[in-house]
């Protein structure tokens, strides 16, 4: 019998596990795919907003101010990359003017910091290559750009070194109420549980549904991105984001934590929750609206092409809450952008509802700081002379885009909950992201991870399921 | 600091063959640097033959090939490191590099030859819509898990792009055991060598479908089909002509770009055409005493040819490095020195009429050979043309050729004398003539 249950090691999921983890307290998480940060988490934006897009009032504003807030804080706890670079709005047309003051006062009632309005000049100034027909901007100094991948990642490490236990591969099929809670059928066994945080995504509301008459309705929301190689990553230096419209907050265009440079995303609502596949009418709507605000993008540098599906709710706010009709389950739900940034925030408030209902008590034992993935790039010569020594596996580069070396790619299949799968290396040490898209690397990882994991190389997967990468061996069909 | 007349970056053929070259023009300190486990690059994946008719007046597979060159480099004690990846050079020629054994280090060269081959064009680099699944590998790296690990990727292949290791691909899958559907190309003509068409698809029954794409990717896990389309003159695919093919593996053959960051770091300059340095006759990039050859300057089709572009590479850069010996050490005597921008004259080659690039682009006259290679490729295909070479106005060369393709690297030798009395910055034009 579990404390708590949490569905789905998202971002969501996996900021309230670790917030959780400052209790004592018996919880699990359980997840569908074979690791940790596989749907909306895995592809979005990666940008922490300053929070003026929300309307006063909502869930939204609130979580994304205090998310950005904290994110900087926990950066340093949680060892993950992010940046507070800024972002603009730019607005291009006078009837646009009063926008973007709107903006401005809305973001100043949510509580969002340095809010200025720059002019043509003070916005070419410090961002050259916007283009030349800009007349004015918001300028929001406290956005920033995060890994997405490591943040979701950090998260769930420090939970799980902190006591909650991961179940991956394990996808939830029915939850019924019980006398003491919930049952929970999986792929992979029941579990019982007094409560239940929903962070499922795009499939929040059909957990949602199978215990609660009020119903949730979630659309997946298409959005489709170009990532650029870092040849192309200083085009501009801050997130640049289009004026937005009643269809959404446009095409942004933004360097990336890591230096490459993003350009997206589209907003298609679709029926298929598996549907992350990218059209053709997506990435020819991105190539054609890329350059309205930002000038000369080589869109030829372009080095792979990706969708995400944010899970919209119909009521467009963050659905956190215990559900009325169902004492022990806690949604969280809804969760579209800016659920990354709010996801610091989401993950206390989950945290704090769960308290207080379960009396919880503090976990003594708590460590809140977490190391991650040493990055050799930022030491010094000797420094990493001194580490080569130590471990020669440093001195090996496998992926030579990225220059990363066998020592990141052993620590990340090492370290708790750790890589299993090509993409799980890729998104916990950027092996295989650069601009070969993995050509090089990725029989040299599949190498290591077979070696490592004891996993014959038929049975490797891309990630997870039946994504294997080896059909046989040569003539063994014959 | 450990210091060097020469050090190669790459142990592939280029790499090698202008190791050989350098010694043999007399360098002493040459050093190779190589980041894989072994000497020969690519060639070592290349178990095929065809290798070496121009060099070797017979066939051999590439491991043969490379065997050839690298008991030379043995035969003539030239030093070299495996497992090292060079992390960064700068302008003074100060050489990072990196490997288990010795831990990161920094090597001062007096020349430099640039020889890091070229990659694969990616899938993301196509904008090919559809989902990520497993089985979409570039050609290479699937001639890597089957030639060097024996490990078949996939059962049931579609093929995109013609290019030479996509067409030699489909010839291997087959051989092991996989159904190679189709193989389409986006344009109008193959981008691979005739003698790959017949001998890998056409002996196996393999069909080539020419103006073809791919529009979308199935399958979430692993692939599970995909949707080929022809498309019309711009590329586009055209509404009604898409047809369905069931395959786990999707293979690309579309296009390899030289692999030139290093270059960057340096300062070279890169000619975006090739994606290659811009070079000189002596295959010097603008950077003084840095020298490019192979695949990084340019994709050739015949490794005998990098192999021949290389020890030119080689043989100038130990050339340079004597004059910059005397020049250290004749202080006070200093000679007028071609290499250090002293240069009567340089002409400039400008490629025009269906002519995309030619490599060299420079011509010091006062320091080229008696004959100077130039090669370079067309746009399109070209049947009964010529090939024009202008200098200031003057035809000095118009040759028949009965077909040109994008496909096989063009070369023409340029001959001294045209050069005598040339006026300082003339300019050379290097045309197709239809007929």
């Amino acid at each position: 019998m579990y404390d708590v249950i949490i569905i789905g090691a998202g971002v969501s999921g996996c900021a309230v596990a670790r917030e959780l983890s400052r209790y004592q307290v018996k919880a699990c998480v359980l997840e569908k795919a074979e690791d940790v940060c596989c749907g909306t988490s895995k592809a979005n934006s990666g940008i922490v907003h300053a929070g003026y897009d929300a309307m006063p009032g909502t869930l939204m504003a609130k979580l994304n101010v205090r998310g950005n807030h904290l994110m900087g804080e926990l950066s340093e706890e949680l060892d993950f990359p992010f940046s507070r670079k800024g972002s603009l709005v730019i607005c291009r047309e006078k009837d646009g003017l009063h926008r973007l003051e709107e903006l401005k006062e809305r973001g100043e009632k949510n509580g969002v910091e340095g809010l200025k309005i720059l002019d043509r000049e003070q916005v070419l100034a410090i961002e050259p290559n916007v283009s030349k027909d800009v007349i004015a901007a918001l300028y929001a100094p406290s956005a920033g750009l995060v890994c997405p991948f490591s943040l979701n990642i950090a998260l769930a490490e420090n939970a799980n070194e902190n006591g909650i236990e991961f179940y991956l591969d394990t996808e939830v099929q029915k939850i019924r109420k019980t006398e003491l809670g919930f049952w929970v059928q999986t792929s992979r066994g029941d579990y019982e549980t007094r409560y239940i945080v929903n962070a499922a995504g795009v499939y929040a509301d059909q957990f949602h549904n199978m215990v609660s008459e009020k119903k949730l309705n979630i659309t997946p929301r298409k959005g489709e991105y170009y990532l650029l190689d870092k040849s192309a990553g200083t085009q501009v230096t801050r997130t640049i984001f289009a004026l937005p419209t009643n269809f959404g907050k446009g095409i942004l265009v933004t360097p990336t934590i890591h230096g490459n440079l993003l350009v997206g995303p589209t907003a298609a609502d679709i029926e298929d929750k598996e549907g992350t596949n990218t059209t053709a009418d997506g990435l020819a709507a991105i190539a054609e609206k890329a350059g309205q605000n930002v000038s000369g993008l080589p869109l030829k540098k372009v080095i792979t092409s990706f969708a995400g599906l944010r899970a919209h709710e119909d009521g467009h706010d963050f659905v956190i809450e215990e559900a009325n009709d169902a004492p022990g389950f806690i949604d969280c739900a809804g969760i579209e952008s800016p659920g990354l940034t709010s996801a610091p925030a989401i993950g206390e408030m989950v945290a704090e509802i769960l308290r207080k209902k379960l009396g919880l008590t503090e976990n003594p034992h708590f460590q809140g700081r977490r190391k991650g993935i040493l990055d050799p790039s930022k030491l010094s010569m000797e420094e990493r002379n001194e580490l080569i020594q130590k471990n020669p596996a440093y001195g090996n580069i496998i992926c030579r885009c990225e220059m990363i070396s066998e020592g990141e790619i052993l620590d990340s299949i090492h370290r708790p909950l750790g890589a299993r799968s090509l993409d799980g290396v890729k998104r916990r040490t950027r092996a295989g992201m650069g601009r070969c898209q993995s050509g090089f690397c990725s029989p040299r990882t599949m190498e290591i991870l077979s070696r490592e994991c004891g996993i014959p190389m038929e049975e490797l997967t891309k990630s997870g399921g039946e994504s294997r990468l080896i059909a046989g061996t040569n003539k063994d069909s014959f | 600091m450990e210091q060097y007349e020469i050090v190669i970056i790459g142990g592939g053929p280029a790499g090698l063959a202008a190791a050989v070259s350098a010694r043999n023009a007399g360098a002493g300190q040459i050093l190779i640097l190589e980041r894989d486990k072994e000497l020969g690059g690519i060639l070592n994946q290349c178990i095929h033959n065809g290798f070496g008719l121009h060099t070797f007046k017979e066939e051999l597979t590439g491991p043969e090939y490379a065997a050839r060159f690298i008991s030379q480099v043995e035969e003539l004690g030239i030093e070299y490191r495996l497992h090292t990846m060079v992390m960064d050079i700068d302008r003074k020629k100060v050489i990072t590099a990196m490997s288990r054994e010795k831990g990161m280090y920094q090597i001062q060269a007096k020349a430099v030859i640039l020889a890091m081959g070229c990659r694969e064009r990616p899938r993301g680099a196509l904008n090919i819509p559809g989902y990520r699944p497993a089985g979409i590998y570039s050609a290479g790296t699937a001639q890597r898990l089957v030639n060097i690990e024996g490990l078949l990727p996939g059962r049931k292949v579609v093929i995109l792009g013609s290019g030479d290791i996509g067409l030699i691909m489909a010839r291997r899958m087959t051989m092991e055991g996989a159904s190679v559907q189709v193989v389409a190309e986006l344009m109008p003509y193959s981008g691979g060598l005739k003698r790959n068409i017949v001998q890998c698809l056409d002996d196996f029954g393999i069909p080539l479908k020419l103006s073809h794409t791919v529009i979308d990717i199935k399958g979430k896990e692993r692939v599970e089909g995909i949707t080929l389309a022809a498309v019309d003159e711009k590329g586009v695919p055209i509404p009604g002509t898409e047809e369905e093919y069931e395959c786990d593996t999707l293979l690309l053959s579309v296009g390899l770009i030289p692999e030139n960051e290093l270059s960057s770091q340096i300062g070279v300059t890169l000619n975006p055409v090739t994606s290659g340095p811009i070079v000189d006759e002596s295959l010097e990039t603008d950077v003084e005493g840095v020298f490019a050859c192979g695949n990084v300057l340019h994709v050739h089709d015949l490794v005998d040819f990098v192999s021949e572009e290389a020890a030119a590479a080689g043989k100038n850069a130990a050339r340079y490095v004597d004059k910059f010996l005397k020049k250290e050490n004749i202080y006070g005597k200093e000679e007028a020195d071609p290499y250090h921008g002293q240069s009567q004259a340089a002409v400039s080659l400008i490629p025009t009429g269906g002519v995309r690039y030619t490599v060299p682009s420079i011509i010091h006259p006062d320091r080229m050979q008696e004959e100077q290679v130039v090669r370079f490729r067309v746009g399109r295909v070209y049947y009964n043309c010529y090939i024009n070479v202008y200098l200031n106005g003057e035809r000095l060369l118009h040759r028949k050729r009965p077909v040109m393709a994008p496909g096989e690297m063009e070369q023409i030798k340029l001959k001294e004398s045209w050069f005598a009395n040339v006026p300082k910055n003339a300019e050379m034009t290097i045309q197709i003539e239809e007929a």
